[in-house]
């Protein structure tokens, strides 16, 4: 049965009355343990448990626990008093959204679930006493501690790399930077605008270009591959977003990698990229956006076990007593078959923000994120996945693609050369049902059984042209077969689906 | 604290032919305004096409430059940037002058009005065979503002066929059902009726007086208050169940095809706060109570002719439409579009859309589906919700839409950067539209107890 799959109604909202209803003290002894239902945990004194870090992992645990238990919760964050989508940031550079907007919860909320939220800069962590010292003296005592660090920008050593207009893109502090040094990239009173260097060829790479963009500020491009991001898409979706971002204007450099960042005249800000062949590129900004890696740097050689992140089993417990790790920070020491020990995406935060708050109250669960997918938007073409889709076609696989005329959309469906089973889906432009995919794949459904029912899986808007017809149409051309589509668009047959 | 306010005030994002198409349009504006000064002095004709003419040329450009030269794709790059849609000098001014031109056309003595009456009379004429009156000044910059507006709208989201359907039919529904049609029908000898407003939004169709005028104005009029009725009665819920309220407020009404159009530019100016939720519950019901009483007492005085409540009733008429009708519809209505967004009648004051409202939140096939885990909260959805819904708090859940204020207007599904959102129908579910939720990940039979 598949993870998002609708369940029985009836059983789903008693969950949710289990889980709304809270333990009542007001009758019982607190000191004793008191055993209450066979689902209920084991009711001690309220414990006092720190998250460290409010992105979507810390904040999620908050939740959870708060929804489960009783118990003190405090949030503690550097980076910022409110919880904001982290991914949003570009959108508060556009001008599309401000920061408020970007938070998911008003101020009351806190309050209201007695989450508390303390601002400081954690820099050493006493396990045995179970203790966190904050660099402004403080000391904050935890019966249970979950680390949710966050990434920060990887740099690599290149010379120039921390000359000031040289940033990442992660933090709110890094969204400042680049507001910062705007004002001096844009053109104004006759002085053309001025050159923004992206190096790195990923999401945050093309989230930082687009940007740049929106100000009419002009961006070079560097990425080190021979098309964008084709480690991780096919070749025809890699292209698509080349073609993409030329017509965007963006100068994309591609099989370019940075050398050195050499200063302007004033020797503290940076003023010319060097790449590796040797080309000069005079530049007032750039962008590092070459990955992000576990923000650790203050638990490195302590008691704790780190490798490159912060080493969890399955339960996400650390190496120490009563700490858990979660998120972009936590290193999964067996992770699940096809899948990184360390996945900085957004719902894998929010999977073990919830996952860690049952294990937290002594309920053992297994951290589990399920079959992959994901998504991102390369300027103005979407695109999702869902299960697995390598960018080389692996020798058992086989693939069929469709592709627009426009060359803005495509569809591609990998499925199993033996068994038939379609094993992923890869969507630009279009828009497909995450819950369909996803039973299609987990159930292991054959591509001629899939075909048929395609027009069910499709999540565009009504009256957006269907494309599963040409889909179909591809896989009869390419493999001398006579299916034809008999299901469009539309949720009744979906739900029935999802129900069978 | 270190400062982190990161919205740079004055990114110049306004390119030199989009301020001149911008003082293009304006020029326009401005000599209407003079003409209108001037009372007689003109010509009207060669003034409209002149005036009318210049706001035509000013859009089409700033149009060209904003949207057609560009990828398709969602275009808010510095919404709030500009003074225009975030509240700024402009963005203010504009309110004052709409809340003023409003209040002068509703309010002021008819003798102010006459220099923009001779203007539109030589229209007035052509279509109704008599001179203009305000309405049909009003009338006719309406529909001016919904066909130019509708027409930058159509381009700015061309990308999607479902903005594109909708917007053709609220400028259709205008220009032809509230501004044509009517006017022909004058022609024709005909009463003046709206065949695409119904009581409650047009309270008097639901009013005793309506009914005893439209059963013998003409040979054929009682079958208008007769149609009419049988909208309220039947239309709406029916057409509710299969649609949701969208088929009337984001595709047929005029003031959603107002918002839709020329108040495009300011949906993100609603508030999402938990409190405007509130207070927009209780003053939408509160109006709807107040129109139901009030066409209640009409009924009541009218059976016992004109008794005990006959002065009462017919000033509580009065007072509603001077309050409701003009004050809260009109001058707030689409005065505040640039301060509170384009729906603060639709969202706080339409009995319409109460009535209307209460049929999609308890029996409507209608919900907008949350596609699984794929939410990233980043609040896009919730920023450009006219309707002031968080749109976000659903979607970030894996839960479905099912919100008596909305509209169906396709934005949120229209910015969501990731496909999470898709406005549908089924009939399967429909008391349980909001109890799935997907993106919960730890089942509880799934749990196990240490002990």
């Amino acid at each position: 049965m598949a993870r998002f799959a609708r369940v029985d109604l009836r059983t789903a909202s008693a969950h949710r009355q289990v889980l709304r209803k809270k333990p009542s003290h007001k009758s019982l002894p607190t000191q004793l343990l008191v055993l209450t239902a066979p689902n209920y945990e084991i009711k001690h004194l309220p414990m006092n448990i720190i998250i460290l870090g409010n992105g979507i992992s810390g904040v999620t645990c908050a939740r959870y626990l708060r929804k489960l238990s009783d118990h003190h919760i405090t949030l503690v964050s550097d980076e910022s008093d409110e919880f904001f989508s982290r991914t949003a940031l570009m959108y508060i550079y556009m001008g599309h959204m401000r920061e408020q907007d970007t938070r998911p919860y008003e101020s009351w909320f806190w309050e209201k679930n007695r989450i508390n939220r303390v601002r400081a800069r954690i820099e050493r962590i006493d396990y045995q006493a179970k203790k966190l010292f904050a660099q402004d003296g403080q000391e904050m005592p935890y019966d249970k501690l979950v680390l949710a660090l966050g990434s920060q920008s990887n740099k690599f050593g290149w010379p120039g790399q921390d000359l000031d207009g040289v940033h990442g893109l992660y933090h709110l502090q890094d969204l400042a930077a680049m507001e910062r040094h705007s004002a001096d990239l844009v053109a104004s009173d006759g002085k053309p605008a001025r050159k923004a260097v992206v190096v790195g060829g990923g999401l945050i790479g093309v989230e930082m270009a687009e940007m740049f963009h929106s100000r009419h500020i002009p961006v070079s491009f560097l990425v080190r591959e021979s098309a964008f991001w084709n480690n991780i898409l096919p070749p025809e979706e890699s292209d698509m977003v080349n073609r993409h971002l030329l017509e965007h204007h963006i100068d994309l450099q591609l099989e370019t990698e940075l050398s050195e960042i050499r200063p302007d005249p004033s020797g503290k800000k940076c003023g010319v990229v060097v790449t590796k062949n040797g080309t000069e590129i005079p530049c007032s900004f750039v962008g590092l956006t070459v990955g992000v890696s576990p923000n650790i740097g203050f638990l490195k050689s302590t008691e704790i076990e780190t490798n490159r992140g912060i080493l969890v089993n399955e339960y996400l417990q650390t190496s120490q007593p009563d700490v858990y790790a979660i998120g972009d920070c936590a290193e999964l020491r067996a992770p699940n078959p096809g899948r990184r020990p360390i996945e900085a995406i957004w719902y894998t935060g929010r999977m073990m923000g919830e996952t860690v708050a049952y294990n937290l109250l002594g309920k053992a669960q297994a951290y589990n994120p399920g079959l992959w997918f994901n998504s991102a938007k390369f300027f103005d073409i979407e695109y999702q996945v869902y299960g697995d889709l390598p960018a080389q076609l692996p020798d058992n696989q086989q693939t069929v693609y469709w592709e627009h005329k426009s060359g803005k959309k495509s569809i591609r469906i990998n499925f199993d050369k033996k068994s038939g089973s379609v094993t992923g889906f890869n969507l630009m432009g279009v828009r497909y049902r995450h819950e369909v995919c996803e039973k299609w794949i987990l159930s292991g459904a054959h591509i001629e059984q899939v075909l048929p029912q395609l027009g069910m899986a499709n999540f565009d808007p009504e009256f957006s042209y269907q494309y599963e017809q040409g889909v179909v149409a591809e896989y009869n051309r390419a493999f001398g077969k006579q299916i034809s589509l008999k299901q469009k668009r539309g949720l009744p047959a979906v739900l029935a689906f999802l129900q069978s | 604290m270190e400062s982190l306010s990161i919205a740079n005030p004055h990114p110049t994002l306004t390119t030199g032919k989009q301020k001149m198409a911008l003082a293009l349009a304006g020029l326009g504006v401005v000599l209407l305004i003079f003409v209108w000064a001037a009372k007689n002095a003109f010509s009207p004709i060669p003034m409209l096409l002149a005036s009318f003419g210049l706001m035509v040329a000013g859009m089409t450009l700033f149009v060209r430059e904003e949207y057609i030269n560009k990828p398709d794709g969602i275009k808010n790059n510095g919404v709030w940037f500009k003074s225009l849609s975030a509240r700024g000098v402009w963005g203010w001014m504009a309110a004052i002058i709409i809340t003023g031109f409003y209040t002068v056309l509703f309010f002021a003595p008819n003798e102010w009005l006459l220099g923009l009456t001779q203007l539109f009379s030589p229209i007035s004429e052509a279509l109704r065979n008599k001179p203009a009156d305000k309405w049909f000044v009003y009338g006719s910059l309406y529909t001016f503002s919904v066909l130019v507006l509708g027409v930058k709208f159509l381009y700015k989201y061309r990308h999607s066929r479902y903005q594109v359907m909708r917007t053709i039919s609220v400028m259709f529904f205008q220009t032809g059902f509230s501004f044509l049609i009517p006017a022909f029908m004058q022609m024709m000898s005909q009463p003046e009726y709206y065949f695409t407003y119904f009581w409650p939004l047009k309270e008097y169709y639901g009013s005793p007086g309506a009914v005893q005028y439209y059963s013998t104005a003409s040979s054929i009029s009682v079958y208008f208050i007769a149609f009419s009725a049988l909208m309220t009665v039947v239309g709406t819920p029916v057409l509710t169940y299969f649609l949701g309220k969208r088929w009337y407020c984001s595709w047929v009404c005029g003031c959603g095809g107002l918002a839709e159009t020329a108040g495009d530019s300011f949906r993100h100016l609603s508030d999402k706060s938990l409190n405007a939720w509130k207070i927009e519950r209780w003053m939408i019901h509160l109006v709807l109570v107040a129109v139901v009483l009030m066409t209640g007492l009409l009924w009541v005085n009218s059976y016992q002719e004109g008794g005990v409540l006959g002065s009462f009733s017919q000033a509580y008429s009065t007072a509603y439409g001077y309050m409701i009708g003009m004050a809260f519809s009109g001058v707030v209505g689409v005065g505040f579009y640039p301060i509170m967004g384009s729906r603060v009648w639709c969202r706080f004051g339409c009995p319409q859309a109460a009535i209307l409202g209460i049929f999609q939140r308890k029996k409507s096939k209608f919900r907008i589906t949350s596609n699984g885990g794929q939410c990233i909260s980043c609040g896009n959805c919730s920023t450009y919700c006219e309707m002031g819904i968080d749109v976000r708090a659903y979607a970030q859940k894996g839960q479905d839409v099912v919100r008596a204020s909305c509209v169906g207007c396709g934005i949120c599904a229209a910015v969501c950067p990731r496909g999470v959102l898709r406005l549908e129908g089924a009939s399967e579910d429909i008391s349980e539209r909001t109890t799935q939720k997907r993106t919960v990940h730890v089942k509880l039979e799934d749990v196990k107890i240490l002990s």
